[in-house]
């Protein structure tokens, strides 16, 4: 496969949990997101109730590409920053170490240049964790050991269950 | 790419539909949305232009159960057919678990489905990946037309390598949770055989 399956353990999601609710409150941010390239939702913050957090990962995901795509017709590598304004609520969207995505959805009680600061500072601890869940994953995959597979004992049967 | 998620105890997986303009992927979403329970799905989400064409592309995330715990999710999307969106196809293969090719039955749309179906190699070969190592199923749409290739001629061009293929009425839904499970399986053996 081109690249590596995403495996995200415990300690490292409590680590990312952790700079997300700092960056929500220091952003003063409504809710925060973080998605991979290919749409799936990794983790969240502040009150996403009333969002389809599913359904904004995705498309977050099919905007980056688009805008990735945009970018390399015009010889640029990635445009690293989208920024959405609305009536009420405003959507700052940055690129990770080129792998996940920050969406930061804030209204009239933050600012751009607030959530600009903020997400830059907590960029550079993402990008950290998420350099050594890759390193992690290749060490575990070199050595042929991954904890507690769940897919080792995955029957015909089991699947044959999901489709009842 | 699937993503394993050990904290939330998931596992997401991305199957995409692709096959030439108005085949009927869009309707095998459509069909899947319709017939799944409320509790199992989410939005049907449509980038579609005001002549319901698929513009950009058409999202359903499917929870269908758990297996050992984790719950298992199906992303599925699918791309834009027509010709002239390829930089917007290639965009949506990236980190595919994988791959249904819908394919028009009609006579006259057979060099539709192999230019197709080259457009899906060369796209995959641009991210890495080889169609002949990814989950891959093929389904034969609208058999319930008057003038259909025989099964025999669309396999021998369509899929010389003799993958599971499945006959499709994806209208009335007449195999499109065949091609859905069969797909889903071989992604999960996949995961099966790298972890």
């Amino acid at each position: 496969m081109a690249e590596f399956d995403l495996v995200m353990y415990e300690e490292e999601f409590t680590r990312i949990d952790e700079e997300l609710q700092k960056l929500h409150q220091q952003a003063n941010a409504k809710v925060l997101f973080l998605v991979d390239k290919n749409g799936q939702l990794i983790a969240s913050a502040g009150d996403t109730h009333n969002i389809d957090t599913t359904a904004l990962a995705s498309l977050t995901a099919g905007n980056i590409a688009a805008t990735g795509g945009i970018a390399r017709l015009l010889g640029e590598r990635e445009f690293t920053i989208l920024f959405h304004e609305g009536e009420k609520d405003n959507i700052h969207i940055s690129l990770i170490g080129q792998r996940v995505i920050l969406v930061v959805i804030f209204d009239q009680r933050s600012s751009l240049g607030l959530v600009r600061l903020r997400v830059k500072k907590a960029s550079e601890a993402l990008t950290r964790i998420f350099d050594e869940i890759s390193s992690k994953a290749e060490k575990e995959k070199a050595e042929g050991r991954l904890e507690e597979s769940p897919f080792a004992e995955i029957s015909d049967e089991d699947i044959d269950n999901l489709f009842r | 790419m699937s993503f394993i998620n050990y904290s939330s105890r998931e596992i997401n997986c991305k199957i995409v539909y692709y096959g030439p303009g108005l085949c009927g992927k869009t309707t095998n979403l459509q069909y899947i949305y319709r017939k799944t329970n409320p509790d199992q799905k989410g939005k049907l989400i449509s980038l579609a232009t005001e002549t319901e064409r698929t513009l950009f592309f058409d999202f359903l995330p499917l929870a269908l159960g758990d297996i050992r715990g984790f719950r298992v999710r199906f992303h599925l999307y699918t791309v834009p057919g027509q010709v002239f969106y390829a930089a917007s196809r290639k965009l949506i293969l990236k980190g595919v678990d994988g791959v249904v090719f819908v394919a028009d039955s009609q006579i006259e749309r057979m060099e539709a489905n192999i230019e197709s179906l080259e457009d899906l190699k060369i796209n995959l070969a641009e991210q890495g990946y080889e169609l002949e190592k990814l989950p891959f199923t093929v389904q034969h749409n609208k058999r319930d037309l008057p003038n259909v290739a025989p099964l025999e001629e669309m396999n021998s061009i369509l899929n010389p390598n003799g993958i599971p293929f499945f006959e499709a009425v994806a209208m009335t839904g007449r195999g499109v949770f065949e091609t859905l499970k069969n797909v889903a399986k071989q992604v999960l053996l996949e995961l099966k055989k790298h972890y």
